[in-house]
């Protein structure tokens, strides 16, 4: 039996209505664990206030100078005691899932009994940062906990300024979209920079985000400096039973209004099938014996809508790969932005594929470590060096996918117009 | 004296090979094609004819280590003892046998686990922290969206929405909780409250100095003390000081507003990936249930779950009506805080004669 709760009129009332409740799970931790009845106080705290209480510090794993986030309270009494002693001290493991947070039920209840052997037994499945989240540790049972997860192969993941935890999509495991072996990316990429991660010495953070396809579902644009994102350059392929089913169940007006009118280039047209365009960049398929749906692929970009609408029946082409975008990011400081395209065509096909992606990654992050400000991410430090810069630095030759539109003002020295022609023929030769 | 013995750790990140579900093992990059028997549920089927139903249920993502091994419990029994979680904190178990879909829905079920966020549902909300245990937070950040689930329970059990619908939360500006159809996020509205005795013992100043993205701070001696003062005419309120530097608390019970932003997406699917916009601001940090804030995140997604065309994600549903009908539609009051003035903004104004009327 754990001490007695402290009363948490606010927090009560979040335990109502049919969405699972964390403040009854808290409280059923708070039936033998006095952490949780003191976090549920320090909680009902803030709910009462409206301010937070928690400050950080300096606290980490013999051998790593990252991964744990430490938590000390802020609600003392005027001697400076703790208000709440049993969560004065309540750390954070970042702790890498496996790539996709794929489980076997024994490894999550091996995960269990060492966090609540060590820690208050919350756990978040997963942080923004696609961490496990093992919440709620004292200062002297960090190592310990970390200890144990370690035996079972599991490492710290990534905090402060430093190679971040990553995260990959299920993809290869169960996605007819998937471009390529998001998790082998994954693990090559995160074993080869694991310095990165445990010793942070970078300018500020740095993330990789894998996804199999433009769908991109792990926001890898968006939340990532380096995005990995699956993608074919040779003709759609289709699956004529697959389309004829699709057709049948759905019709001529869903086909146009929801497939070829989303099209956002345009690159679709409903034919009659014998009138169906032969073409070495044309993908066409039967809807029935009469119509043939035809996609000219060298006006697709990729985009994904019609093959989610007719699943299965339109799919990605033969020569896979992926298109890596550099510089996503949130808000600080210079506002949100996206990743923008380096490689339009990562070939990610054999081993050597897969190499060749460490190697682009590794020169990412040296020119990163080399020329970024203090707390400046890689978008920052490309708004203000420029692409082209940015390019040299990493070895890669400028290409007109990177850009939306050119240049629209002319405020730039030109000077050097003649060299940068005879570099454009030379690419176009070599190409 | 002998020191105590140190464990040398092993670095590495696991392979995930040995926890994937036997089926997702052996057919590894040879899928074929999926569909939704009903929402909640995936049914895929691979190249080679083996097929796989994933059954998809919601969570509160921080969970006691009881409803973890609930969920590994229901795994084993009516499950095949893999599960996976997917990005927004929902529980995924797979079995191969369609007949085995049914009562493992009712056990979810009936243990408190919503079947749902597939396809065209509204899915869990991506968030962070809060009060729980970030030390910058403006808000809660689980409470927020319990109350928030709590009243889409049904659009997430359901698939009725023009388009699959993202949610976040954010309990500070910075936004961890990411880009969505529909964002909430603290919007801090008075300048930091600076506690000069503090500043030269706890933050390197040149730091919190640089930090600032309109430079509104600069060193100055108060008091005979050395400390930061803030422009408070330049000053955005965006709490960027505050995590180098604690004494400049930006967090205020009073002043600490909610605001609303819609339209974010990172698919490429049809337009290119956008950043969501705001279109409502001045909500009050209403603990434990934030009433205002749900109010109008029921509103903008009623007015487009009967306007938006299927396939319409929130933002392509905007882009075909335009902003003034989704002011007007949705009753939310369309304010000059709505015209971007940071760097870039005037590329968000109107430059042409397209006007709908």
């Amino acid at each position: 039996m754990a001490k007695p709760m402290h009363p948490t009129p606010n927090l009560d009332q979040l335990e109502s209505g049919p969405w699972p409740s964390f403040v009854t799970g808290l409280k059923r931790l708070a039936k033998d664990n006095d952490a949780a009845v003191d976090l549920l106080g320090h909680l009902e705290q803030s709910y009462k206030t409206r301010k937070g209480y928690w400050k950080g510090g300096t606290l980490g794993v013999v051998g790593y100078g990252g991964g744990i986030i430490p938590r000390f309270t802020e609600i003392k009494d005027e001697d400076g005691k703790p208000t709440f002693p049993d969560a004065a001290e309540f750390h954070t493991l970042r702790v890498m899932p496996p790539a996709g947070m794929h489980y076997d039920t024994g490894t999550l209840r091996k995960l269990c009994d060492i966090w609540v052997k060590h820690g208050s037994g919350l756990i978040a499945l997963h942080g923004q940062s696609g961490d496990i989240m093992f919440q709620g540790a004292n200062s002297e049972n960090v190592q310990k906990a970390f200890d144990e997860f370690n035996e079972m192969g599991f490492d710290l993941g990534g905090a402060g300024p430093a190679l971040r935890t990553s995260m990959s999509c299920v993809g290869h495991a169960r996605c007819e979209q998937s471009c390529y072996d998001e998790a082998k990316a994954h693990h090559k990429i995160i074993n080869a920079f694991l310095d990165e991660m445990h010793r942070p010495a970078l300018p500020y953070k740095f993330k990789f985000k894998f996804s199999g396809c433009p769908n991109d579902c792990m926001n890898s644009i968006q939340r990532s400096d380096f995005a990995t994102i699956g993608t074919w350059r040779d003709n759609m392929q289709t699956d004529e039973e697959l389309a004829k089913k699709w057709f049948a169940a759905n019709g001529m007006n869903t086909l146009v209004n929801t497939v070829i009118n989303m099209c956002p280039t345009r690159a679709m047209q409903i034919k009659a099938a014998k009138d169906v365009a032969k073409g070495e960049n044309i993908t066409s398929v039967k809807l029935d014996d009469k119509q043939a749906l035809e996609i000219d692929n060298k006006s697709c970009v990729r985009c994904m809508h019609c093959l989610n609408v007719m699943t299965g029946a339109l799919q990605p082409g033969k020569d896979k790969g992926a298109t890596i975008l550099i510089g996503g990011k949130s808000v600080l400081k210079i506002g949100a932005t996206m990743g923008t395209v380096i490689i339009p065509f990562f070939k990610l096909d054999k081993d050597e594929d897969y190499e060749a992606l460490v190697e682009l990654a590794g020169k990412v992050i040296d020119f990163f470590a080399e020329n970024a400000l203090e707390h400046e991410r890689t978008g920052e430090m490309i708004d203000r060096i420029g692409l082209p810069a940015f390019l040299e630095g990493i070895e890669v030759e400028i290409d007109p996918n990177m850009i939306d539109r050119p240049r629209m003002n002319p405020y730039v020295n030109m000077g050097g117009w003649d060299e940068e022609v005879a570099k454009a023929e030379a690419r176009k030769s070599a190409a | 004296m002998a020191q105590p013995q140190v464990r040398k750790p092993v670095e590495g990140f696991l392979d995930n090979k040995k926890f994937l579900h036997p089926k997702f093992a052996a057919n590894y990059g040879k899928w074929k094609t999926h569909d939704r028997p009903r929402p909640g549920v995936l049914h895929h089927v691979s190249h080679s004819g083996d097929q796989v139903w994933s059954v998809r249920a919601g969570t509160q993502r921080q969970m006691d280590h009881y409803t973890i091994r609930k969920l590994c419990d229901i795994a084993d029994k009516f499950g095949e003892g893999f599960m996976r979680f997917t990005i927004r904190s929902n529980v995924e178990i797979m079995v191969s046998a369609e007949a085995k879909v049914k009562p493992l829905i009712d056990e979810l079920e009936k243990n408190g686990f919503p079947v749902g966020g597939t396809g065209n549902s509204v899915s869990m909300v991506a968030h962070t922290q809060g009060w729980l245990h970030c030390d910058i937070p403006g808000t809660d950040a689980s409470g927020v969206v319990k109350s928030m689930m709590d009243a889409l329970y049904d659009d997430f059990k359901k698939e009725e929405m023009p388009n699959r619908v993202r949610l976040s939360t954010s309990c500070c500006e910075i936004n961890c909780g990411g880009q969505a159809d529909i964002a909430v996020v603290v919007q801090y509205t008075k300048p930091p409250k600076i506690n000069h005795d503090q500043v030269a013992n706890i933050c390197e100043r040149p730091t919190v100095v640089a930090r600032c993205p309109v430079a509104a701070i600069r060193p100055a001696l108060v008091n005979g003390k050395p400390s930061l003062e803030v422009d408070e005419k330049k000053c955005v309120c965006c709490g960027a000081c505050y995590p180098p530097c604690p004494p400049m608390q930006i967090n205020d019970p009073e002043h600490n507003k909610l605001a609303i932003w819609v339209g974010g997406k990172n698919s490429n699917a049809r337009g290119k990936p956008t950043f969501h916009k705001l279109v409502a601001a001045g909500l009050p940090n209403n603990a434990p249930r934030w009433p205002e804030v749900n109010a109008i995140v029921k509103k903008i997604l009623d007015t487009y779950k009967a306007d938006g065309r299927p396939w319409e994600r929130m933002i392509d549903w905007i882009e075909r009506i335009g902003w003034p009908a989704f002011f007007e539609k949705t009753g939310l009051p369309f304010t000059k805080y709505m015209i971007d003035d940071w760097r870039g903004g005037r590329n968000n104004l109107n430059a042409s004669a397209h006007v709908r009327f």
